[in-house]
């Protein structure tokens, strides 16, 4: 049996400093000051936010999956989980978490890898890392592809079996769930509200999220 | 005269006609080197003349290699000792803005590990390499790659001044500078997987290094479907929990291979794997 946490928060929304709804289909580019906490709600439920993090003073220096899942010694992310970046800083604490689990091995999908996935005509649907893409040209600070690198999936249920089989299921979510995240250093975050038609983490049915931020010291 | 120097025509070809794939051979290159492997002035690797094994050499451990591993050809990479770690990170050497992209990878296959039937597919839905061969049967794709901090808390401190070449070197240092060679930098090492490496996962994510998971003698065998620019780094596995920097070679062969058939064990492991197939012939149309 799997065992999941969950941890709520008491930060009360009427409290912060901006709130933001993305909606599916759109990406989500932000900077986020040290000590600063933010909110991602699954408004509707069973919503895969994906989700990349890159040191705001240093873009070469982001997210790194590989590291943060070997550190802390398990595959998912929750409450308690420091993601950690290629050059080992800490970027952000999950400091609450409603849902339990966060991927970290899917990935982001494509209009490429839905070819490879579902069917060569898939090319022309909608996908996260065209979302990423745009949002980079949108920041206009000189980032590209090479920028789109390990993203995490909130929400999104990417279970890994003692075999070594990995699945897409559906979603642990729910509407009105969310997870927590305190910056341990100014950090950018770049967001894409997941547009997947194909396969379950959407739930078929791609909707919106909302973005709380609470200033630092407010807990 | 009676000078030494063999004559081109009494060469044996290193490639028997016809040719097997529809990319560039540096033929010339190749014969150039096995004239100087005649002469006996080919001191870093051998050059064979036999069968369609191209070249061979041993990779120490701790040490960091690469190669533009040409569509058409295959690197073997044989575990020499046993409890070897191959680090491994793929670009298309034609445009390295493509490059090995692991969620892709695991989610088209299904899977959390790696072994023959798979294949290394790139960020835009092409195949960068096949695993072909294979006798261990589980290779670690989630695991990462050591790098100095992590090097120097389980090992100490080693300077080259004081260790020479017998300093601990890591894994994304030794990665860096290869890709710095070709004009890259941090920006372009994502995700890679490790060679011969086991790491299990539980029903709770918890991840669980595996001793003893390769034996003297094990290989894997990576076909090129794409002139793939290819890194390797034998640094230990960073969850590895043997107290010492174990030293750890591989020997490395690159042979030609035949260009793989409607049949071909990756290409038939799942309709994904076809599909990548065709976008990569497409690639080369």
């Amino acid at each position: 049996m799997q065992t999941t946490i969950l941890t709520p928060s008491s930060l009360k929304p009427e409290a912060a400093l901006h709130s933001y709804i993305v909606e599916a289909g759109d990406s989500f580019v932000l900077e986020i000051a040290k000590g600063q906490t933010f909110r991602i709600v699954d408004l509707e439920g069973n919503q895969a936010v994906d989700t990349i993090f890159y040191n705001a003073r240093d873009y070469s220096d982001r997210y790194s999956a590989q590291d943060t899942i070997r550190e802390q010694s398990n595959i998912y992310l929750t409450t308690g989980s420091r993601l950690l970046s290629t050059n080992g800083n800490a970027l952000l604490t999950v400091t609450a978490d409603t849902c339990g689990r966060h991927d970290t091995l899917g990935g982001a999908c494509a209009a490429e890898s839905n070819m490879v996935r579902y069917d060569l005509t898939k090319r022309y649907m909608h996908a996260c890392r065209n979302s990423f893409l745009k949002g980079l040209q949108l920041w206009d600070r000189g980032m590209d592809k090479r920028d789109i690198t390990s993203n995490i999936n909130f929400f999104m249920n990417v279970p890994v079996t003692p075999d070594g089989q990995l699945t897409f299921e559906d979603g642990v979510s729910d509407a009105g769930k969310y997870v927590e995240l305190c910056a341990d250093m100014d950090v950018l975050m770049v967001i894409s509200n997941c547009p997947q038609l194909n396969n379950p983490c959407n739930g078929y049915n791609p909707t919106p999220v909302q973005i709380l931020i609470w200033d630092k010291n407010v807990h | 005269m009676s000078a030494a120097v063999p004559r081109l025509s009494k060469i044996r070809p290193l490639v028997d006609a016809p040719a097997l794939c529809g990319a560039p051979i540096p033929i010339g290159n190749l014969l150039r080197r096995a004239l100087a492997a005649r002469r006996g002035s080919c001191t870093t690797g051998e050059i064979s003349m036999e069968s369609s094994l191209l070249y061979s050499e041993i990779l120490p451990g701790g040490a960091t290699w690469s190669h533009v591993l040409k569509r058409g050809t295959a690197l073997r990479i044989t575990d020499r000792e046993g409890n070897a770690n191959v680090a491994a990170y793929f670009l298309n050497f034609e445009n390295p803005s493509e490059r090995f992209n692991l969620p892709d990878t695991l989610k088209a296959q299904h899977t959390a590990r790696l072994r023959a039937g798979n294949v290394l597919f790139s960020d835009m839905g092409r195949v960068l390499c096949s695993i072909t061969e294979d006798s261990v049967g589980w290779h670690d794709p989630i695991a990462g790659i050591s790098n100095a901090a992590l090097i120097e808390k389980k090992y100490g401190k080693t300077t080259y001044q004081q260790a020479r070449n017998g300093w601990y070197q890591n894994a994304r240092d030794g990665f860096l500078l290869e890709l710095g060679k070709y004009g890259m930098g941090p920006r372009d090492l994502h995700a890679t997987v490790n060679f011969f490496s086991k790491v299990v996962v539980d029903e709770d994510g918890n991840m669980q290094y595996v001793r003893n998971n390769s034996q003297e003698g094990s290989y894997i065998e990576l076909r090129a479907e794409m002139n793939t620019l290819v890194l390797l780094n034998t640094s230990p596995h960073p969850l590895n929990d043997d107290p010492e920097y174990a030293l750890k070679p591989v020997e490395l062969s690159i042979n030609r291979v035949p260009t793989p058939m409607r049949n071909d064990r990756c290409r038939t492991l799942c309709p994904e794997n076809a599909r990548g197939f065709v976008l990569t012939e497409l690639y080369f149309l």
